[in-house]
This record gives structure tokens, C-alpha cells and sequence, in this order.
């Protein structure tokens, strides 16, 4: 039953009108035959989990899924399909025999398997203890902040060591190679191409 | 709130369940990426429910360290994507079969 619209009706509202646009989105991404058009599927899809953060009452990662994912990480996405050319069309030879009969198959019973999950696990009516908002006290930043340099801050610290090491196997992988290097990879290269290819 | 927080955790089950299957249909390399972005904002978002249903801000940060480690595998995971086109000229993940036994 939907109540009256007001103010206690909102999330209701708010996610029963993004829940079909978020999976809307995630099954054309999934469909699109365009590498773009999946990228700015994949972006609507992230604003309307953003919105959703912001109704179970974390501004802040509403913020930061905005500014990193829709933000960042997509952008870094469509410059790679920029750079990589975005007319080549996707093979559509299936290498295993009914690959996609079966991943569906199996995707359907995750669901059903989920669904029963939350279905004994939480109760699929009940609704969030109330009182959120002393957890959120002075701010939702401050409060995880609190949490997070003092319950979390061996794990925040470890985070850091994992950026840097990301950022310099990206310089690795992406960047030119010694010459005597690149010499040797391209003659490898070509006797990889003068041997006939194994049949799989 | 009237929304039950079993609802918030069936959406992110189907979400990630699109991603499953994007990870397992597609073809190129780049849409598989992205379904495992998708894969990892269904379980940010559980991990928010989550978070809202007990009271408790664990579930957002750890949500905010998987936000992390996503930017990192990104960078990581489209450079390898890049340095395998320059190689192979292709994004197709079935011309990537060289480890392939």
C-alpha cells in the first residue's frame, strides 16, 4: 500500500521510481552492443544507487559515489573505449556451447536464491529500526570519521599502500618498455605468428 | 523510512546478479569490467542497507573501502586492458588465450 504522499512517503516514492530505472539501465548496459552506450548506462545506474545511499541516510558516500564513480572511474572507461576505437563490433560466437542459456539460467536462480535469502534472513517486510539519526550525530562525515581513524584506521592506512601500488603498476603496464625489451616482446611476437595457432 | 530494508537488498541482489551474467555473456573486455562495477555497487548498496538496518556506520565505511579498492582495480585492470590491445589488437577476451592450457 502506498500512504498518502508527504514527507514519511518519499523513500517510498524515491524507490519505486529509481529501483526500475537502476535495473532499467544495468540490463541495457548489459544488452547495448556499444561500449559507450554500456558506459553511460553504467552511469545512470550510479546515480540512481547514489540516491539510494542518500534515502538509507549516508550523504556522504552519495557524494562520493558521485564524484568517484560517475565522476572518475567512468570517465577513465570512456577514455579507454576512446582510445581503444569504438567500432569494432563484439564477436558474437559463442567459444562454450550454450554459455548463455546457462549463465541466465544460473543468474535466475541467484536471484530466487537471494530473494529466499533476505526472504528468511531479514523478513521481507521489516523495516529499519528507527532512530538512525543519533547514529549520524554532528554530521554523517563526522561520524564516519570517527568510526573510520578509530575502529578502521590500520585498514584506512593499508588502503593507502594499495593506491600507490595500483598507481605505479598502472605506470608499469601502461608505459614503453626498455628498447631490448620491446625488441625481444616483438620477436615473440612474431614467432607466435609463424606457428600455426593450436585448435582449442 | 517506509520503505523495508529488504527491498533495498533484493534490488542489489538483481543488480549484482546482472553484473554476474554481463561478466559471463560478454565478450569484451571492457563491458566485463563494467559489469564488475556493476557487481560491486549492488554489494556497496547492501552494505549500506545493511548499515541502516542494524544502526551501525561499519557498513559504510566498509562500503567507502570498497569504493577504494574498486578505483584501484580499475587503474590496475584498464591498463592491462591497454597494454593487451597494443599487443593483440583486440579487446575480445577469447584472443587473450596465450596462458590458455
Amino acid at each position: 500500500m502506498v500512504p498518502l504522499i508527504g514527507a514519511v512517503a518519499a523513500d517510498y516514492i524515491v524507490f519505486w521510481v529509481l529501483a526500475p530505472i537502476s535495473v532499467g539501465a544495468a540490463l541495457g548496459m548489459l544488452f547495448a552492443r556499444n561500449a559507450v552506450h554500456s558506459a553511460l548506462l553504467l552511469i545512470v545506474n550510479f546515480f540512481c544507487l547514489a540516491v539510494f545511499f542518500l534515502v538509507l541516510g549516508s550523504p556522504f558516500l552519495f557524494a562520493v559515489q558521485i564524484i568517484v564513480y560517475a565522476g572518475a572511474i567512468m570517465v577513465l572507461f570512456l577514455f579507454v573505449i576512446m582510445l581503444l576505437g569504438v567500432t569494432r563490433e563484439e564477436s558474437l560466437v559463442e567459444r562454450l556451447k550454450g554459455q548463455r542459456v546457462l549463465a541466465t539460467l544460473l543468474g535466475l536462480g541467484l536471484i530466487a536464491e537471494v530473494a529466499l535469502a533476505v526472504r528468511y534472513g531479514v523478513g521481507i517486510s521489516t523495516h529499519a529500526a528507527p532512530g538512525f539519526d543519533a547514529v549520524n550525530r554532528g554530521g554523517n562525515v563526522q561520524s564516519l570519521a570517527r568510526v573510520l581513524f578509530n575502529s578502521y584506521f590500520f585498514p584506512f592506512e593499508v588502503t593507502s599502500i594499495l593506491l600507490i601500488v595500483a598507481a605505479v603498476a598502472a605506470m608499469v603496464m601502461a608505459g614503453r618498455r626498455a628498447p631490448d625489451i620491446e625488441q625481444a616482446a616483438a620477436a615473440e611476437d612474431e614467432r607466435a605468428k609463424r606457428e600455426p595457432e593450436p585448435v582449442s | 523510512m517506509r520503505t523495508p530494508i529488504s527491498y533495498f537488498l533484493i534490488l542489489s541482489g538483481v543488480l549484482f546478479t546482472i553484473g554476474t551474467v554481463g561478466v559471463l555473456v560478454r565478450r569484451n573486455a571492457l563491458v566485463i569490467f563494467m559489469s564488475v562495477e556493476l557487481q560491486l555497487n549492488a554489494v556497496n548498496l547492501t552494505l549500506v542497507a545493511f548499515s541502516r538496518q542494524f544502526k551501525e556506520l561499519d557498513g559504510q565505511v566498509l562500503a567507502f573501502f570498497s569504493m577504494v579498492v574498486a578505483a584501484a582495480e580499475v587503474v590496475v585492470g584498464l591498463a592491462i586492458i591497454v597494454a593487451l590491445f597494443n599487443r593483440r589488437r583486440s579487446a575480445n577476451v577469447d584472443d587473450a588465450n596465450l596462458l590458455k592450457w
